[in-house]
């Protein structure tokens, strides 16, 4: 039992990880004011660029790298659209995760089934990862999972004790005002909006090219989805996500250690859907109006016209 | 910024229709074009890809009529969604609804094969808007009661949905003359709707379809329940001074725009399998594509008749270029975005003046 429960929680961990980039990333664009319901469709197009890149190259780093990048690219393509075209962020969201969709599995036709080649060799620290129990939970991971964690605390730092962080926070609380102080809300959005999907870029990649090792079509499945659920349950708050996101690789690590058990694996599937929407529920506040800690102009375009 | 030349953008006060028309057919050009940038990107010549698709959805009398039965459930989810984003209400949620509805279908079909085909077919549909309805009254009651966000439920409720098909095609239901595919038993006679002709159109569905779309069409522009959820959407504060209950009108766009997504179950199920089949196998993402069917409509229920054929079509010629090009399914999806996004953007040009003035200093 207590071997079965150590397991799943090392497991919970890389099973996390994606999510946490990618909620990393939503809470920076969201903090601006900017909802981008396309995290789905830029990590699937970070996880087969990862895979693409990391197959050509022999070299992770430049997949993530360059997953990073097309996923920063695609959100741009929200950007303009809800930023500079002040279009509905809730469907254009949508439509950009049907364009990765899309998009990746025309790109990656020709990785399934392809093996990558290479492997992240996890860090070894030495005398650290041969602790009893505290060394196999802590310190025998790969290098993104560390620097996921480690832009935990560096996100939180910018977020509220610097310059820039308080300069987002303005632009997602009150534009005009931001505006009126001399802050760029355009520029401050779109860099925003930019961070969000390259760090759902390199969720992704770190499903292709570590997870799983492998380019499987739809491979997110719903990841994405879940990322903007947890963005909200973090109220967002970078330590909050953390928290979040190793949770939701508990539901789903537990939802094949319980497949041996005789239940429906269908049923199981069902698990990491059914669990966002308890956490909606408990994060969305009761019978408070509004949803705790929310950007104020969330989902709202800023025009100075109308100001 | 020291540029006299600017751009400014000013609110249209009545948008002539034949902006919006125009707008609408360049978007979709536009959205076109850069397909095929796409495509030749990545390897597939588009010329050869679009006549493909031409001629696949409108090419011959086939395909033509495969483009109708495509159409059929994007009509009756995508009028139903309609009517939800008209009060800004983000039911995501139609893929599922659909499949609850094509469950609840299959199971009177299963349960009742004796009945006769008048009785059974009115109930499946029957059931098959309750439960659509139902499945949709848990993210809407979740909005009403606790402020749960309703984008996001719905679309988990999707994914359960499609758990809950393969669980039952898988387990329980799993037929036994289906020699181990994931169906369920063929329905009985009584429970197949009648096709037209050799095609495999299902009119009985079709003409629910041009009819729900009529009555929703009165309803919104003719009642006043219409009108309340036309204000609400378009002026949630004038709504809310003029004592209309938002929490209410959101439920009922809600249900009902989940009830008209299971109809459109049922008739995948009556009309063209026959039985129930794993989540993909009754529909590619029907409720998905049914929210750009309404977007391209302008949200006009009569209008997405058009639409839906159009996107039928492009369903259609989706699947010859698979079969002929060797693409993967999801092909489609990068069209359904691409032409998403670009609808949306030319929305801008119809909403606004857009004109470049010369500074005066």
């Amino acid at each position: 039992m207590w071997n079965f429960v150590l397991s799943a929680l090392r497991a919970a961990i890389p099973a996390g990880t994606p999510l946490l980039y990618g909620t990393l990333g939503e809470v920076t664009a969201e903090r601006s004011g900017v909802l981008n319901l396309g995290v789905e469709g830029m990590m699937i197009v970070g996880a087969v660029t990862a895979f693409g890149v990391t197959h050509s190259t022999g070299n992770i780093w430049v997949g993530v790298a360059a997953a990073a990048l097309m996923g920063g690219s695609l959100a741009l393509v929200h950007a303009f659209a809800s930023i500079t075209l002040r279009v509905n962020q809730v469907i254009s969201g949508l439509a950009l995760t049907m364009l990765g969709l899309g998009l990746s599995g025309l790109a990656g036709r020709r990785y399934i089934g392809t093996p990558i080649g290479t492997r992240l060799v996890p860090l070894a620290l030495p005398g650290l990862r041969d602790l009893p129990v505290v060394g196999s939970l802590f310190f025998r991971y790969d290098p993104l999972v560390y620097l996921a964690i480690i832009l935990v605390p560096v996100l939180w730092f910018i977020m509220y004790k610097t310059r820039w962080g308080i300069t987002l926070r303005s632009v997602g609380e009150s534009p005009a005002t931001a505006d009126a102080a001399g802050i760029n809300v355009f520029l401050v959005r779109y860099l925003a909006v930019f961070f969000g999907g390259m760090m759902a870029g390199v969720g992704g990649a770190y499903l292709s090219v570590v997870y799983a090792p492998a380019w499987i079509e739809g491979m997110t499945a719903g990841a994405g989805w879940i990322v903007i659920a947890l963005t909200i349950f973090a109220m967002w708050d970078p330590v909050r996500a953390l928290l979040g996101a190793y949770l939701f690789g508990g539901v789903r690590v537990l939802q094949y250690r319980l497949q041996p058990l005789g239940i429906s694996p269908n049923l199981l599937n069902m698990l990491p859907f059914a669990f966002t929407i308890l956490v909606l529920l408990i994060s969305s506040g009761g019978v408070l109006r509004k949803r705790i800690g929310a950007p104020a102009a969330l989902m709202q375009p800023y025009t100075r016209e109308e100001r | 910024m020291n540029v006299p030349l600017h751009v400014r953008i000013q609110k249209r006060l009545a948008i002539p229709r034949w902006l919006e028309l125009s707008t609408a057919i360049f978007s979709l050009l536009l959205a076109l074009a850069v397909i095929a940038v796409v495509f030749r990107a990545l390897g597939v010549d588009p010329i050869v890809a679009y006549r493909k698709i031409f001629r696949g959805a409108f090419g011959s009398l086939y395909g033509l009529s495969e483009t109708t039965v495509k159409a059929i459930p994007l009509i009756l989810a995508g009028v139903g969604l309609c009517v939800a984003f008209r009060a800004r209400v983000y039911n995501i949620g139609a893929e599922g609804q659909l499949l609850i509805g094509a469950i609840s279908g299959t199971g009177l079909a299963l349960a009742f094969p004796d009945l006769p085909a008048w009785l059974l077919l009115p109930g499946m549909f029957f059931v098959g808007f309750a439960g659509g309805a139902l499945w949709a009254s848990v993210p809407a009651l979740l909005k009403a009661r606790f402020h749960v966000d309703e984008v996001l439920s719905s679309l988990m409720m999707v994914y359960i949905a499609s758990e809950l098909v393969n669980y039952l095609v898988y387990g329980p239901w799993k037929g036994l003359s289906e020699m181990g595919f994931p169906y369920t038993d063929k329905f009985s006679a009584s429970a197949q709707l009648p096709r037209l002709f050799r095609t495999r159109i299902h009119y009985p569905t079709l003409i629910l379809g041009l009819a729900v779309a009529a009555v929703a069409y009165v309803l919104i522009h003719r009642t006043k329940w219409g009108f309340e959820i036309r204000v609400t959407g378009e002026n949630p504060p004038a709504a809310r001074y003029a004592g209309m209950d938002y929490l209410k009108t959101a439920l009922l766009v809600m249900v009902f725009s989940g009830g008209l997504a299971g109809l459109a179950g049922v008739g995948e199920v009556a009309g063209i399998h026959y039985r129930l089949r794993y989540p993909q196998g009754v529909s590619p993402g029907y409720g998905f594509t049914a929210i750009i069917v309404a977007w391209l409509a302008h949200l006009n229920p009569l209008a997405v008749i058009v639409t839906a054929l159009l996107i039928g079509g492009l369903l259609v010629g989706g699947d010859a270029i698979q079969v002929a090009l060797g693409l993967p399914v999801a092909t489609i999806h990068l069209f359904n975005g691409v032409i998403l996004l670009f609808v949306l953007g030319g929305e801008l040009f119809t909403r606004y003046r857009i004109r470049l003035e010369w500074r005066q200093e």
